[in-house]
C-alpha cells in the first residue's frame, strides 16, 4: 500500500524531465509513425520472405505476418539461383576496394596534411577537380577505358576506378591535421622515423576518420548498382545488386519470397557493419572531420 | 586511441632511429638539442620523392579516373565513337546538334529537372524536422536514430525491389487503399509514366531521410538551446520556435543539403530502373539524364559512345550550373 503511493510520487519528476505528457505522447507517436515509414518496407520484405509457398505475399488474402515462419526460401534462393556466386563477387569487390581505399587514401592524408614538400598544392588541386566531375557524366569514357584495358565483364574493372577516392584522402587529410603538434614533436625525439610516427602515433588518432572511410566504402561498393551494370555481362560475374535486379525482372519465374530471402541476406552485411562501428562512425562524423 | 594528452606518447620500436647513422641528417640530428625542429622540422629527414610516393595512387586514381575521362568526354563528343571499339570518326559538332533537336534528350532533362525541383525542398525540409524530432534525448532515442538510419544502409537494389512490391497492382498499398474502400480499382502506380517518375522520387527522398537527418543532427547541436528556452518563455509555440530559431541557425547546413541533393538527383538512375523496369518507364518516358547517356552512349549494339558523351556534357553543364547557383546563393545569403 505504502510503496503504491511514493511510486508515482518518485517516478513522476523523472518523467517529467523529459517534458510535459502530452508532448512526450506526441512525439513517441510522430516517432512510431516515423519508424513504420521507414523500417516498415523492409521489415514487410523480411516477414514475406519467411513465408511459405502456401501463403499470399500480394492480394487480398495476403496477411502481414507468415503464419507458419520458414526458412525454406533462404534454402531456395542458393539453390534456385546463384546467389553464392554473387555474394562471392560482391565480397571480391569490396574487400578489394576496402583494401585499397584504406592504405591509399592514409597515406596521401598523412603526405597532404605535411607541410614543406614541392608540389603539395598542385597534388591537391588535381584531388579536387577530380571530385568535380559526377561519375554519371564520365562513365562513357571511363567504359571505353576500362574496355581498352580488356576488363569489361571483369571483377577487376568494377573495382578500378574506385581504388581511392579523393573524397576519403580529403577526409583523412583533415583528421591527421586534428593530430596535436606537440605528440609528433616528442615522438621524434624519442627517435621514431616517419613510418613508425605514421603507424603508431597517426593511425590510431584518426580511428574515427578510418571507420567512415571503411563502412562508406563498404557500403558504396556493396550497393553499387550502375557501374557493374554497365561492366559486367556474363551470370557468373555479376555482384549482389546485380542479381538481384535480375531477378526482379524475370520475377514471374521466381518465386518472390525467395527473391526477398536474397534482398535480406543483401542487407544483413551492411547491417552487421553498421552495428558494430556506429560508436566510432559517428564519432568520426562528428569530428568535424566530414566535409560532406 | 586518445591523443588529448601532451604526456609523450610511447611509440614502439621508436628507439631504432629513423635516420640512418651516419647520414649527414642523423648527424644533424645529434646537433639538435632541446625542442624538436619547427613545423618543417619533419620534412628535413624526408627524401624529396618520399610524398610523391605515398600519394602516387592518389594522383593517379584521381587522373586516370577523374580528369582524363572528364578530357576524353569533351574529346569523345565531337566523334562517333563504338562503346565495343572500331574506328572513330571526327563528326564535328553533329552530336550537339543532334542533341538539340532530340525529344528524347529533352524528355530526359526535363525529368531530372523536375526531380531536382521537387526533390530538393523537400530532401532539405524533411530530414531537418526529422532531426529536431530525435533531437531530444528520451528513453530510447538511439533505436529511433538508428532505425530511421537503415534506409540508407539498404541497397537501391533492394529498396526498389520492396517499393516495387508494396505498390504493385496486388501490392500492399493498393491491397489496403481498396479495403478501406478509398479506392475502387489500383493506382497504376508502376505503368503510369507521371505516377512512376512521383514514385521514384518518394524512394530517393525515402532513402536520403536517415542520412540527412544524422548530417542536420549535427549541426542543430551548434544552435543555442538557450534561444529556444527564451522564446518559449516569451510564449513561442514549437513551430514559431522551429522557423525562427532553428531554422536560421541551420541555414548553411540546410544550404549545403540543398547543393547536394540536387547535384544528387541529377544523377538518378537506379530507382528509375527499379520502378520503371529497364526501359526507364513506358517507353522510356521515365527516363533521366543519366539512362540516357546510358542507353544512348553505352548499348552494345546500337550505342554511340560519343553521342553519349554529348548528352555527358550536358549533364556536366547542369551540374556544374547549379553548383554555381548554389555558391551564389550561398554567397549572397553570408553577405
Amino acid at each position: 500500500m505504502t510503496t503504491a503511493v511514493e511510486k508515482p510520487r518518485r517516478l513522476l519528476p523523472r518523467w517529467r524531465e523529459y517534458g510535459r505528457p502530452r508532448e512526450l505522447v506526441v512525439r513517441y507517436l510522430l516517432l512510431l509513425l516515423v519508424l513504420g515509414l521507414t523500417v516498415g518496407p523492409l521489415l514487410w520484405q523480411f516477414l514475406a520472405s519467411l513465408k511459405g509457398t502456401g501463403e499470399d505475399v500480394f492480394g487480398r488474402n495476403a496477411s502481414l505476418l507468415p503464419h507458419h515462419p520458414t526458412l525454406r526460401a533462404y534454402r531456395e534462393v542458393f539453390e534456385q539461383v546463384p546467389v553464392a556466386t554473387y555474394i562471392r563477387n560482391s565480397l571480391l569487390v569490396v574487400v578489394l576496394s576496402v583494401a585499397s581505399q584504406l592504405v591509399f587514401s592514409t597515406t596521401a592524408g598523412y603526405m597532404l596534411s605535411k607541410p614543406g614538400w614541392k608540389g603539395r598544392k598542385a597534388v591537391w588541386v588535381v584531388l579536387v577537380a577530380s571530385m568535380m566531375f559526377p561519375f554519371e557524366s564520365i562513365m562513357v569514357s571511363l567504359f571505353l577505358s576500362i574496355r581498352d584495358l580488356g576488363l569489361v565483364d571483369n571483377l577487376v574493372g568494377v573495382w578500378l576506378p574506385g581504388f581511392v577516392g579523393a573524397i576519403n584522402v580529403l577526409l583523412m587529410r583533415g583528421a591527421f591535421l586534428a593530430v596535436p603538434r606537440e605528440i609528433e614533436d616528442s615522438a621524434m625525439l624519442d627517435g621514431a622515423n616517419e613510418w613508425q610516427r605514421f603507424r603508431h602515433l597517426y593511425l590510431p588518432s584518426a580511428w574515427g576518420a578510418i571507420m567512415v572511410v571503411v563502412v562508406n566504402t563498404f557500403i558504396s561498393a556493396w550497393d553499387d548498382f550502375l557501374w557493374p551494370l554497365i561492366v559486367l555481362r556474363s551470370e557468373n560475374h555479376m555482384t549482389l545488386t546485380l542479381g538481384l535486379s535480375r531477378l526482379q525482372s524475370s520475377s514471374f519465374g521466381y518465386d518472390q519470397r525467395v527473391v526477398m530471402a536474397g534482398s535480406v541476406i543483401s542487407v544483413v552485411p551492411v547491417l552487421v557493419l553498421f552495428v558494430i562501428t556506429q560508436r566510432w562512425f559517428y564519432k568520426g562524423v562528428s569530428a568535424g572531420a566530414v566535409k560532406l | 586511441m586518445t591523443t588529448d594528452t601532451a604526456r609523450p606518447v610511447p611509440v614502439p620500436g621508436a628507439e631504432r632511429t629513423a635516420t640512418a647513422p651516419g647520414t649527414a641528417a642523423a648527424r644533424l640530428r645529434r646537433l639538435l638539442p632541446g625542442p624538436a625542429p619547427g613545423a618543417n622540422g619533419a620534412a628535413m629527414y624526408r627524401r624529396w620523392w618520399l610524398p610523391w610516393l605515398w600519394t602516387a595512387p592518389a594522383i593517379g586514381c584521381a587522373v586516370v579516373f577523374g580528369v582524363f575521362p572528364f578530357l576524353n568526354t569533351l574529346l569523345l563528343s565531337f566523334t562517333d565513337a563504338k562503346p565495343l571499339g572500331g574506328a572513330a570518326g571526327f563528326v564535328g559538332l553533329d552530336n550537339y546538334t543532334r542533341m538539340l533537336g532530340d525529344s528524347d534528350f529533352w524528355l530526359a532533362t526535363r525529368n531530372s529537372v523536375l526531380y531536382a525541383l521537387i526533390v530538393v525542398p523537400l530532401m532539405v525540409l524533411l530530414p531537418l524536422l526529422l532531426a529536431v524530432l530525435v533531437e531530444k534525448n528520451l528513453p530510447g532515442i538511439g533505436f529511433f536514430r538508428s532505425a530511421f538510419y537503415t534506409p540508407v544502409l539498404a541497397s537501391s537494389v533492394v529498396v526498389g525491389l520492396s517499393w516495387q512490391w508494396l505498390l504493385a497492382d496486388d501490392g500492399l498499398v493498393n491491397t489496403w487503399l481498396q479495403k478501406a474502400h478509398l479506392i475502387r480499382s489500383a493506382i497504376p502506380f508502376l505503368s503510369d509514366s507521371w505516377l512512376i517518375l512521383l514514385c521514384a522520387m518518394g524512394l530517393t527522398l525515402w532513402k536520403g531521410l536517415g542520412w540527412y537527418m544524422v548530417f542536420y543532427l549535427a549541426a542543430l547541436g551548434n544552435v543555442p538551446r538557450e534561444l529556444h528556452e527564451a522564446a518559449a518563455m516569451d510564449g513561442a509555440g514549437p513551430a514559431r520556435r522551429f522557423w525562427h530559431i532553428t531554422v536560421p541557425g541551420v541555414r548553411q547546413a540546410m544550404m549545403l543539403v540543398g547543393t547536394l541533393t540536387g547535384i544528387g538527383s541529377l544523377r538518378v538512375f537506379t530507382e528509375i530502373y527499379m520502378l520503371g523496369s529497364s526501359t526507364g518507364g513506358p517507353g522510356g518516358a521515365d527516363r533521366t539524364l543519366p539512362f540516357y547517356i546510358r542507353d544512348v552512349g553505352l548499348d552494345p549494339l546500337t550505342g554511340n559512345a560519343g553521342y553519349g558523351s554529348a548528352v555527358s556534357v550536358a549533364l556536366f553543364v547542369l551540374t556544374l550550373g547549379l553548383t554555381l547557383l548554389a555558391q551564389r546563393l550561398t554567397k549572397e545569403d553570408e553577405a
